[in-house]
């Protein structure tokens, strides 16, 4: 029996750090932690762990997270 | 997740904004929220502040967010500009030192005490409730009443954008906010 598979669309986020303002409140929304406040010049997100949940880009006031297929 | 005492740092907030309307002397307080984000940029090297302990922020975030007074719609492109935000630090820091010059003058004796806050840097309220006399120069009141014109301007500031746009969308123009950045690429900049 074939199964076939199903292309899954993974997304992450991508913070623009020309605008980020470093106001950490991705950080505080993100629900596995994994977003920090890099020397607290911007936010950085470890892609390793990032979900893709959109919540940060939701939240952050500048409005400089997006979501990105990768 | 779990609430950390930080996460209700916004009583701080409005119960400085409150004690301002009993007596104006307790705006001095307000001085905290000037030199405690600056150590913390200075000494830790980060944005302690605004990431966890600023009140202004996690009331923004309870109003807007948890009570959803935001309209929740994204920033003009024009308001998170390096010239905007910079711009609007110069402009908050001349009007900072404007008060100081004219706390210097009541201190020196050539202007006498003016019990009123201003708003927005223009709308002068009579504030005089609030002031029950000082034991020590009436200078120290003036500075009071234009630290709490300040922090009040900048409530209402604040207050607008959250409605406008995103809860905490004050941080993004915030004077402390990119001035504590400022310093932290400075020091990056350094090592």
């Amino acid at each position: 029996m074939i199964v076939a598979q199903k292309a899954k669309i993974r997304r992450k986020s991508y913070v623009d750090e020309k605008f980020c303002v470093a106001c950490g409140c991705c950080a505080k929304v993100c629900p596995i932690n994994a977003i920090e406040i890099w020397k607290g010049i911007r936010a950085k997100v470890n892609l390793e762990k990032c979900l893709g949940c959109g919540k940060c880009a939701k939240e952050c006031p500048a409005s400089v997270i997006e979501l990105r297929e990768v | 997740m779990k609430k950390h005492w930080y996460d209700y740092m916004w009583i701080v907030s409005v119960t400085y904004l409150l004690l301002g309307f009993f007596n104006i002397l307790f705006a001095w307080l307000g001085l905290l929220c000037f030199f405690i984000p600056l150590i913390i940029a200075v000494v830790k090297n980060s944005k302690g502040y605004c990431n966890r302990y600023c009140g202004r922020g996690r009331l923004f975030s309870l109003l807007g967010g948890q009570l959803g007074l935001s309209r929740m719609k994204d920033i003009p492109d024009w308001m998170k500009s390096k010239a905007f935000r910079y711009g609007f630090l110069t402009f908050f820091m001349t009007m900072f030192f404007l008060m100081l010059w004219n706390t210097y003058l009541v201190f020196a004796g050539a202007e006498s005490l003016k019990q009123v806050v201003t708003l927005l840097w223009t709308f002068k309220l009579p504030w005089n409730w609030a002031y029950h006399g000082t034991l020590l120069h009436p200078g120290v009141a003036q500075f009071a009443f234009g630290f709490y014109s300040i922090m009040l301007t900048s409530t209402i500031l604040g207050v607008i954008t959250m409605v406008l746009f995103k809860p905490r969308s004050w941080c993004v123009y915030c004077p402390m906010g990119t001035m504590t950045q400022l310093i932290c690429k400075a020091k990056y900049k350094a090592e």
